[in-house]
């Protein structure tokens, strides 16, 4: 390197404090940028457009969002949405039985926790077919199990009644697995004085984890709320893998949706796309506002 | 995606040397064929090619198969090849529509095109222009375990109502009369297609993929009538829905169904399964109305220049050679699929000898539903016929539905 000129040097010493914040976060903020915020940005212009993805756009205003409304397989895949939303937040309670469960020193518990662990360490892909084939008419284990109740077997995945719920099942595996992860290093930290104290005061079994443990794993709660809530909002590969959306379209999740009507094979609406993308990124924000307004203000209290 | 940069180079750099390449073109080809057998017969076209016409340069791209799909749709629009591969009727129609693929009407005409791939000029011309040139087609149909016919003791079925006297037999003796998969949808597309042509006919199919008659008309309903005789008793393979087409072939192979719809590339993976010419029969879909014309459903596959192409003359040439007789015998022998060219010769198999026989006496070629109806359509519909196989009881609903759907897309 050469040696700076003694104005530069002079103006680098002065701003420095300033400046070196800002370089850090230009690489950073660049890729966000160009990758994050001009394409949510162009897909919402996109959505104003009647638009095949190659020909002439024409403007149609909001006529995208107006059909959306009356499109039964948007509800469907809103209504869908909702659930994955609900039962999605079972992994987190699940999570921490299973962590306090596996709090303990016994022999080889290294072992038992690496492989509460594993569902999460494999792709979701694998998971999707791993679940495919517990599901499969004819040869599938859950399917031979429902036999013995029901001759003719459920198959289900081809029921509508209980596909999406076979998905999210599915999905809860690795959340579950995930939720555990963050609780145990949690209860890494619980102070182990305070847990000493309250055995004193005679707290025990649902009282001691009530009011001395999950207040102290309130970080860890908090991180395993918002992952499970973005988890299931982007509810996609599980989808596209187990059931494409079927059958007859009663699985669909908004991310599905999008993809079917923009990209896939028989997509060629990027305006129509384009739109349900803007309403799940809306009901994104709802929460990631909540989440960096629940940060900002731990922030400040501090 | 991979490169493939011709060997043949070497000879274009050698000509280039000794001052011989008077018109020397790069010419770019996209195609699909990430499949063994489909890139084993581009590889051959191509060498072919480049033997023929030394002075081109080939630069030849391989995408995934599925990949393609959407792919395509960037390349045309930012870095365009002067030759992509693509399908006939309307799953083309978006290209064109939006000015994607250049008309090659002029190949058509220079080299008789009209009349040696004939049968496929009603399903490359929209507006009155030719936008491609097919090169292969396969017939769909029934395919059959023979073990398990000899055992009921049923012979191949002439009409739709000895197929369904056929298929009470199967199931009194506990074998599925039919099996399909259709979680990707598209396999029930084939069955409507089927269902439709032979109770009303080409021109009716066609029509109706074509957006002119209306879902709600009481001879489409007819079509659902006919076809839930098969559903309703149940002889098709239950929960079909959530089966992969590949994963219902070895309910065929093992006898535990009697008959597949489907197309003639099921043929290699039931021979891989342990089917033989002596156990794997094959026949043309029975007649349900009498006195309608047989048309059959037969996909082709095609070759475009886009409208952004930048050696148009060269691709052309490409073109002509490519609708030649001799290139498409020896390239469908590869293939294992129909020549579309009349002239070209038809390979020993069995299944290709009676696909020819049936194609060429057929009263009209449907592309397939994905193909003939425009994708909008074709999803919602295929969509529909995915349901009224797992609950037939619903028909209206799904018939309103895709009559709204048909308002809004045509």
């Amino acid at each position: 390197m050469s040696a700076p000129t003694a104005s530069r040097s002079g103006y680098w010493r002065r701003n420095q404090r300033a400046l070196a914040p800002l370089l850090f976060v230009a690489p950073g903020a660049l890729m966000f940028t160009v990758y994050v915020v001009l394409p949510i940005f162009r897909s919402m212009s996109i959505s104003f457009y009647d638009w095949d993805g190659m020909g002439v756009k024409k403007w149609i205003g909001l006529a995208n969002y107006a059909e959306l409304w009356s499109d039964p397989a948007f509800v469907v895949s809103l209504e869908n949405n909702v659930i994955w939303l609900v039962l999605y937040m079972l992994a987190v309670p699940a999570g921490l039985f299973i962590a306090i469960f596996l709090n303990q020193n016994t022999r080889g518990i290294r072992i038992y926790k690496s492989l509460f662990f594993f569902p999460f360490v494999i792709s979701q892909v694998v998971v999707g077919l791993i679940f495919s084939w517990f599901y499969a008419p004819g040869f599938g284990l859950f399917f031979k199990l429902t036999q013995l109740f029901d001759p003719a077997g459920i198959a289900l995945l081809a029921d509508e009644r209980y596909a999406t719920y076979g998905i999210i099942a599915a999905g809860l595996w690795p959340q579950i697995a995930y939720c555990m992860i963050l609780y145990l290093t949690g209860l890494n930290n619980v102070a182990p004085d305070q847990v000493e104290a309250a055995r004193l005061d005679g707290a025990k079994g649902w009282r001691m984890l009530w009011y001395v443990i999950l207040p102290q794993l309130r970080p860890a709660t908090f991180i395993a709320v918002v992952v499970t809530v973005i988890g299931a909002l982007r509810s996609f590969d599980l989808v596209s893998i187990m059931t494409q959306g079927g059958p007859y379209g009663s699985t669909r999740v908004l991310s599905y949706y999008m993809y079917e009507e923009a990209l896939s094979e028989y997509g060629y609406r990027m305006g129509y796309g384009a739109a349900i993308a803007v309403v799940l990124f809306a009901i994104m924000m709802v929460f990631i506002s909540g989440f960096i307004w629940k940060m900002y203000r731990d922030e400040t209290e501090r | 995606m991979v490169h493939y940069t011709r060997s043949a180079a070497l000879a274009f750099a050698v000509a280039a040397l000794t001052g011989m390449a008077a018109h020397a073109g790069e010419l770019v080809i996209d195609t699909d064929t990430s499949d063994p057998a489909p890139k084993a017969a581009f590889q051959g076209l191509i060498d072919d090619f480049q033997k023929a016409n030394p002075d081109v340069h080939v630069t030849w791209n391989i995408f995934d198969h599925e990949g393609y799909k959407t792919a395509i749709r960037n390349f045309m629009t930012a870095d365009a090849p002067d030759l992509a591969n693509w399908y006939a009727g309307n799953r083309m129609a978006p290209f064109v529509t939006s000015g994607q693929f250049l008309d090659v009407s002029d190949v058509w005409d220079k080299n008789g095109l009209k009349d040696t791939l004939k049968s496929a000029l009603p399903s490359m011309t929209i507006d009155g222009k030719q936008w491609g040139v097919p090169y292969t087609y396969y017939q769909w149909g029934i395919y059959y375990n023979k073990d398990v016919f000899k055992k009921f003791g049923v012979d191949v079925p002439k009409t739709w109502d000895d197929f369904i006297a056929d298929c009470a037999k199967f199931k009194a003796g506990g074998v599925d009369c039919t099996t399909t998969g259709t979680k990707a949808s598209w396999p029930a597309g084939g069955w409507f297609d089927y269902m439709d042509l032979r109770t009303n006919g080409y021109q009716f199919h066609m029509d109706l993929t074509n957006g002119k008659i209306a879902w709600t008309d009481p001879r489409v309903k007819e079509v659902f009538t006919q076809w839930a005789k098969l559903i309703v008793p149940g002889y098709v393979t239950p929960n079909s829905s959530a089966i992969d087409w590949q994963d219902a072939l070895p309910n065929l192979v093992q006898g535990k169904a009697a008959t597949y719809l489907m197309g003639n590339f099921a043929v290699a993976p039931l021979k891989a399964a342990g089917m033989t010419n002596d156990t794997l029969g094959f026949f043309a879909f029975p007649e349900i109305t009498p006195g309608v014309g047989r048309a059959e459903d037969a996909p082709t596959d095609t070759i475009h220049i886009p409208a952004k192409a930048k050696n148009v003359v060269d691709a052309k040439r490409f073109l002509a050679f490519l609708a030649q007789a001799d290139t498409q015998s020896k390239m469908n022998d590869t293939l294992g699929q129909l020549p579309v060219n009349n002239q070209a010769k038809v390979g020993d198999d069995p299944f290709l000898q009676a696909g020819f026989k049936m194609l060429s006496t057929a009263d009209g070629l449907a592309q397939f539903f994905d193909r003939d109806a425009p994708a909008e359509m074709a999803k919602i519909g295929m969509e529909g016929f995915q349901e009224f196989m797992a609950h037939p009881d619903r028909i209206d609903a799904i018939l309103a539905r895709l009559e709204t759907a048909r308002k809004r897309i045509y």
